[in-house]
């Protein structure tokens, strides 16, 4: 019982989380601003498969976390490689 | 509620399943507070600083709870995995996240506190001015 009431109040931050990471990537000034809060998602959405993992005890999302953190590291570095600044001074 | 899960399953099945929830809850703050951190701060810095939270802690925290759920010992490592594989993603991400703001102007200076690394910058292009 204990472990559903937190379930609720978890899914509940989570989404709360993943709207606010939405807004900021739909805003976002810059491109960087916009891969940041993409970064933030993706691990909202990972922190999401942990939650469904340790309420209904299994294990088949684990390789999508390992993988995960190994994506976002690939994508952000890339966006962070090639950005540039093409505002007229 | 203490009485029924002493009758199925023992005071340490109660006891894992509070950590659980503490842990689970504790975790998704984390979401929270980057979310918020995201809205409301002023320049690109200040987000990093709110966008690290879950990406540490907070997938620690429900890593742990998932732990505490499965409660076998072959699970920890692949838990231990992914959670090291953050940890050791998240700063080099930062890192060149913040050398390319930096480098593009996408900063505020007038938020900066301290700029260090003004004095190695502007050293380094009149060096390269001479050069020329």
């Amino acid at each position: 019982m204990t472990i559903i009431i937190a379930a609720w109040i978890s899914g509940i931050a989570l989404a709360l989380g993943a709207v606010m990471a939405l807004v900021r990537l739909a805003r976002g000034p810059s491109i960087l601003d916009r891969t940041l809060a993409l970064d933030v998602l993706l691990v909202i959405i990972m922190c999401g498969l942990c939650l469904d993992m340790a309420v209904n005890r299994h294990l088949n999302h684990i390789v999508f976390i390992v993988v995960g953190c190994l994506v976002a590291f690939i994508g952000s570095v890339t966006i962070a490689r090639y950005v540039t600044d093409r505002r007229t001074p | 509620m203490i009485a029924m899960a002493l009758a199925d399953g023992g005071v340490a099945d109660t006891v894992l399943d509070w950590i659980t929830a503490v842990c689970m809850v504790g975790g998704a703050l984390m979401s929270v507070a980057a979310g918020i951190g995201l809205l409301r701060f002023p320049d690109l810095f200040s987000r990093m600083h709110a966008a690290t939270k879950p990406q540490v802690l907070g997938l620690f925290l429900l890593l742990l709870a998932v732990a505490l759920q499965i409660r076998a010992w072959a699970a920890v490592p692949v838990l231990l995995l992914a959670w090291l594989f953050q940890l050791l993603t998240a700063p080099v991400t930062a890192h060149m996240v913040g050398r390319a703001a930096y480098r593009t102007k996408h900063l505020k200076q007038e938020k900066l506190v301290l700029d260090d690394l003004n004095e190695v910058v502007s050293e380094a292009q009149r060096r390269l001015d001479e050069r020329r």
